[in-house]
Order: structure tokens, then sequence, then C-alpha cells
């Protein structure tokens, strides 16, 4: 059974096996082009994988959106070091729940990816990091991995290739900073998830103080469409330097709220209003985090874009790691941001004091504004320490607190203000009266 | 101290699962799957595991104090998460945060004096299409309202 129903609109390449009966099985996973791309990438030179992955213009689906093909190239291969593959499942950005169904409804495409990850870097060993919270898919993930040996296609001279490669799940136990690269590999470890100094980057050292390739989940699940229907066809689906399609994860005040696999440079717009059925209660749109909640606020009439990585970034928002939330015109501006702060300041790690005071500081200030004991100062303040803690951090979480704020205070001065002098929040009561 | 032999065959598994001399990357693992066994990391949890990856109990306390989902005292045999981050707070989070402390008589982090149930706001869960949601334990909720809330206490009530 499906979370939500399908959307027309929806282009399917790493969702195409959803749905399917017994789709998580790798009788079914073979019987519809399952492990054919390995085969075909077996044969390939490593420098033909890479090269096949820089066409394509896959992009990072974790939240950065940088260059997959690119990211690969920087694994030095002549290296005597053992090399890793390690997939990023953490999945922990608020508004996002895509890399869960990836995982629970198409385990072995997420395989076969890290396999010719292996391939192309000459790594022979991957780890899987699951959020804790996700246990049911670690013991899904770990069925899979172990019908995989049973069938060769994971251990030693996989299919006759003479290529070996091993798979392990490593469970987290809940943070949202572990799903930063670096405080991941720290945590993959066995130690606090605390970010690392870079360079180097984990492409050089990264797990275990090996050359490491760590990309997420999403990103790895589109390798296989990749190689086996070739990187022009990927990148043709989207738009310039923005190949393939991504699964949105639409959330909060539509009428069809759900994960939906839409081409990159799909309209903001469209995808709200025909994909989601529309603002829910016929209300108006007031406002649209078009990534996740480290990325900035789009108002409503700014949402009239294509959802790619450079058309977000010019209209000074990010497309981060998919989440699309969605809210309408009651939605208090002020609670939203106290809300979202409230979150990092709980996750910062404490490692770097911008972001451990800072996150603190902006939660009481949203909190005391929230309440009505907000002053007129304080609106500035706010803006104020946010970009104070900008790039003042060793991971971006610092970075990832501070610019949705700053968004929040810029784009809505006035609801701030209506919140100045004592008075109560101007949305409490509208709420209220929806709920009643 | 000895586990069940389910799960002292996962250990035997996590053990031979990382780069020789890198064992202490089966640490948090470890504690997670005792913790499911046991109740809780209790101070014998501690130190069998720093025993058998060979480091120091300080060591696997200053990894355990990190990680929000593991817990030195016991939760309820049935603990709620209720999330009301950001999609879910759109959708009602907040209600059925309220609904939940009322109904179970707990408050954040808090058991009931039966043992039964404790309850827990937490970050975004990974269901945000599907908000508001809620963990029992390991399982998902999804679009959940007070009243289903409500039925679902119910119905764990009944079982014992
Ligand atoms: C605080 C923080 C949390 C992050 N959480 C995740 C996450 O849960 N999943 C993820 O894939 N990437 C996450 N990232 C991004 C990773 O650091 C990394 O860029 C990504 O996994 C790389 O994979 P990609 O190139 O395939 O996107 C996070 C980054 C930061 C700064
Ligand atoms: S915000 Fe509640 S599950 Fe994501």
């Amino acid at each position: 059974m499906l979370y939500n129903e399908p959307s027309p609109l929806e282009v399917k390449v790493l969702s195409r096996r959803f749905g399917l009966p017994d789709s998580q099985s790798i009788n079914t996973y073979l019987a519809h082009e399952g492990y054919q791309a390995f085969r075909k990438a077996a044969a390939m030179t490593p420098d033909d994988i890479i090269n096949e992955v820089k066409i394509s213009s896959l992009r990072g689906r974790g939240g950065a959106g940088f260059p997959t093909g690119m990211k690969w190239s920087f694994v030095p291969r002549n290296s005597p070091k053992p090399k890793y593959i390690v997939v990023n499942a953490d999945e922990s950005e608020p508004g996002t729940c895509k890399d869960r169904l990836l995982m629970e409804y198409d385990p072995h495409q997420l395989i076969e990816g890290m396999m010719i990850a292996g391939l192309a870097v000459d790594a022979h060993t991957g780890y899987i990091y699951i959020r804790g919270e996700y246990r049911y898919l670690i013991n899904l993930m770990d069925r899979a991995i172990a019908e995989a040996y049973e069938r060769g296609y994971l251990g030693k001279n996989i299919q006759g290739t003479g290529f070996d490669f091993d798979v392990y799940t490593h469970t987290g136990a809940g943070a949202y900073e572990c799903g930063e690269e670096s405080a991941l590999l720290e945590s993959l470890e066995g130690k606090r998830g605390i970010p690392r100094i870079r360079p180097p980057f984990p492409a050089v050292s990264g797990a275990f103080q090996c050359p490491t390739v760590l990309n997420n989940v999403e990103t790895y699940c589109a390798v296989p469409a990749i190689i086996r229907d070739g990187g022009a066809a990927f990148a043709a689906l989207g738009t310039p330097k923005n190949g393939g399609t991504r699964l949105f994860c639409l959330s909060g005040h539509v009428n069809r709220p759900g994960v939906y696999e839409l081409p990159m440079g799909f309209n903001l717009l469209r995808m709200i209003n025909e994909v989601g059925g529309g603002v829910r209660g016929g209300k108006k749109l007031k406002a649209v985090i078009p990534g996740g909640s480290s990325c900035p606020v789009l108002k409503a009439e700014e949402c009239d874009l294509a959802m790619d990585f450079d058309t977000v970034a010019q209209a000074k928002s990010m497309l981060g790691s998919g989440g699309v939330v969605v809210m309408d015109e009651d939605t208090c501006m002020v609670k939203a941001a106290l809300r979202i702060m409230k979150f990092y300041a709980h996750e910062s790690c404490g490692w770097c004091i911008p972001c451990r005071e800072g996150t603190i500081w902006l939660r009481k200030l949203l909190d005391r504004f929230h309440a009505g004991f907000g002053q007129q100062g304080d609106i500035p303040l706010i803006g104020e320490v946010a970009k104070n803690m900008l790039g003042r951090t060793f991971c971006p979480l610092g970075d990832a607190a501070a610019m949705p704020t700053i968004s929040f205070v810029e784009k809505f001065y006035d609801e701030f203000e209506a919140h100045l002098d004592g008075k109560p929040c101007p949305y409490e009561e509208v709420n209220r009266f929806a709920l009643a | 101290m000895t586990f069940s032999p389910e799960l002292e065959a996962k250990f035997e598994k996590l053990l031979r699962s990382y780069p020789p001399g890198r064992q202490r990357s089966a640490l948090i693992p470890m504690l997670m799957f005792a913790q499911d066994e046991v109740g809780s990391v209790t101070p014998e949890v501690i130190a069998e595991i720093a025993a058998r990856i060979g480091i120091s109990e300080l060591q696997v306390r200053e990894v355990l104090s990190y990680y929000s989902m593991l817990h030195t005292k016991p939760m309820g045999k049935y603990h709620i998460q209720v999330c009301t981050n950001i999609s879910c707070l759109l959708t009602g989070g907040e209600e059925i945060w309220e609904q939940a402390r009322k109904k179970l008589g707990c408050g954040h982090k808090e058991v009931t004096a039966d043992g039964q149930f404790s309850l827990e706001e937490v970050e975004c869960i990974g269901a945000c299409s599907w908000a508001p949601a809620i963990q029992v334990n390991y399982d998902f909720h999804h679009n959940v309202t007070p009243e289903k809330f409500n039925a679902l206490i119910d119905s764990l009530r009944k079982l014992h």
C-alpha cells in the first residue's frame, strides 16, 4: 500500500517500482530491470561510469546539490587505502520523508546504486547510516542485503564479474546533526556526532580516515537508471545542470500532501495547485519553505518559479532536501519561525559557540515575542543575532538555523510588529475558531 | 551480563561489520539494540558493552549522553512520541500533543505511574507528508487526529 495516491503529473524513474506487488523482494527487482545497470557498469571503466554520472547532471539530493559525478571524481583512486561507500539515510531535515519510501519500496535499487559507486571508485565496502527512528527500515534493508548475498548480488565475485562488495546497515540514535556528513562519519566510528574540520573532505579522508563517497539515499537510487538508460536521457528530464527527477515531499496546508516524483524544474505553484490539489479549505497561500526547514521561506508571490537548484538559489532560497512545506493565510509566521528555531536549538551539537548560543538566544527571543512580550528593538535584534551566526561554524547547522530566521523577519516584518506591546498572537483566535 | 541468543548473534555480527581495529564503530548500534531488550541503558549494560568493545565506561557514557534516543532510565512499555515540528505543527500536531498529555496524565519524558506509557515531544520523524504523525516505540501512525489518538491508547490499554 502506498502512503498517498500518485499524481498523474509524476515522472516515475526512481519510484517506478513503488506499489508493485512485493516490490521489496529481489525477484520483483530482477523482473523489472534490477541489477542490469550493475552488469553494464561492471563492463565499463571507472572513468566511463563517472563520466556518465557527470553527463546526467545528477546533483546531491541530501541538501547542498553538489554535482555527484564531480564528487566521485575527487576520490584518489590510486590511494593504497581501502575506500568506502557511505549512504546518508539519516533523513531528519524537517519536511523531508522521501528516503524512507525509497528504502521501503525498493531497497535493491539503493544497493545497486552503491555497487555502481563502488565500481566507479574501487570501493568494496558500503555502510548505510539509517536514523534510529527508522528501525523498520533497518530490518527491511538487512533482509534485502541478506537476499542479495544469497543470490550472488553481494559478496565475492559478484555474478562472475570479479567484483567484491559488502554492505552493512548502521543505526543512528537520534541526532539531526548526524545527517551532516562529517558528524555522520564520527557517529559511524562510535563517537559523538560532532563535525570535523574540512578540508580534508570525505572523498579524501572520510570513514576510518579513508577515501569515502558519501551521498544521500536518493542520489544513489538515481544511479542505476543513469547507467541503464544513459546519462543524457536522465539529464534531459530536468533543466540545464539539474538533471533528472526528484522526490518532492509536499506537506502542510495542501489538499493532497504526499511524496511525488517530478522533473527537476517543475513549477512550484503548479506543484501546490495541480499535484497537491491546492491550499486546504480554499484558503489563500501565504508562504512556502521550498526545501526543508533550513531553507529561507518564500512569500506566495515568489512561488511562481522552477524548482531546480539554480532557480531557487536565484530567488535567495534553496532547493535543499525536497521538503516543500506549504503555509496558508492563517499561519502565524512568528510561531513558524519559533518552532523551527526550537528545533535547531535542540539539535545544535554544541561544538561551535555561535551556533550553540545563537540558536538558544534566538529561541528565547522568538518565544518571548510570540508570547506577546516582544519589544520593537527585538525585531532587528533577531536578525542581528542570526546574521552573526552565518559562516562562523564548522558545519552548516548554524547557517541552517540562521538563514530561515533572517528570511522570516525580513519578509514578514509586519507580522512581527503585530505581536508587539503585549498583543495576543493575532492568529491564535482564527485557528482556535477553525479547529472548533 | 548475558543477553538473548538473538541479541548475542546481532552483537557478534556487528563486531565483524567494521574494519579491523574499528570495533568501536559498533558502539551506538549495540547500545540501541541492548536498550530495546533491557529497557534502558543500565550501568551493567554500559560496563558490558565497554568490555566487549574494549573501551572505558566513561567513553561509553560520553557517547550515550549525546543521542536523544538513548536513555539511562526505563521508559514506558509504550513510548509515545509526538512530533510537533513544522509540518506537524501546521496540521494539528500541537493538538495531538495536548491530547496526549491529557489522556496519559503525564508530560514530556515522563512515565505513567503504572509504567505502561511514557510521553515525549519529538522533532521531525520523517512522516511530514502524512502529518501529524506519532511513533509508538518504533511504529509509525500517520494522519493522527485526537479521536484516533484516544482510540489507539485505549486499544493499547486493553492489551493487558
Ligand atoms: C545539519 C545538517 C544536517 C544534514 N542532514 C542530512 C540528512 O539527514 N540526509 C542527507 O542526505 N544529507 C544531510 N545533510 C547534508 C550532508 O551533509 C551531505 O551534504 C549529503 O549527505 C551529501 O550527499 P549528496 O551529495 O548526495 O546530497 C545535512 C547537512 C547538515 C549541515
Ligand atoms: S514535521 Fe512531523 S514528521 Fe516531519
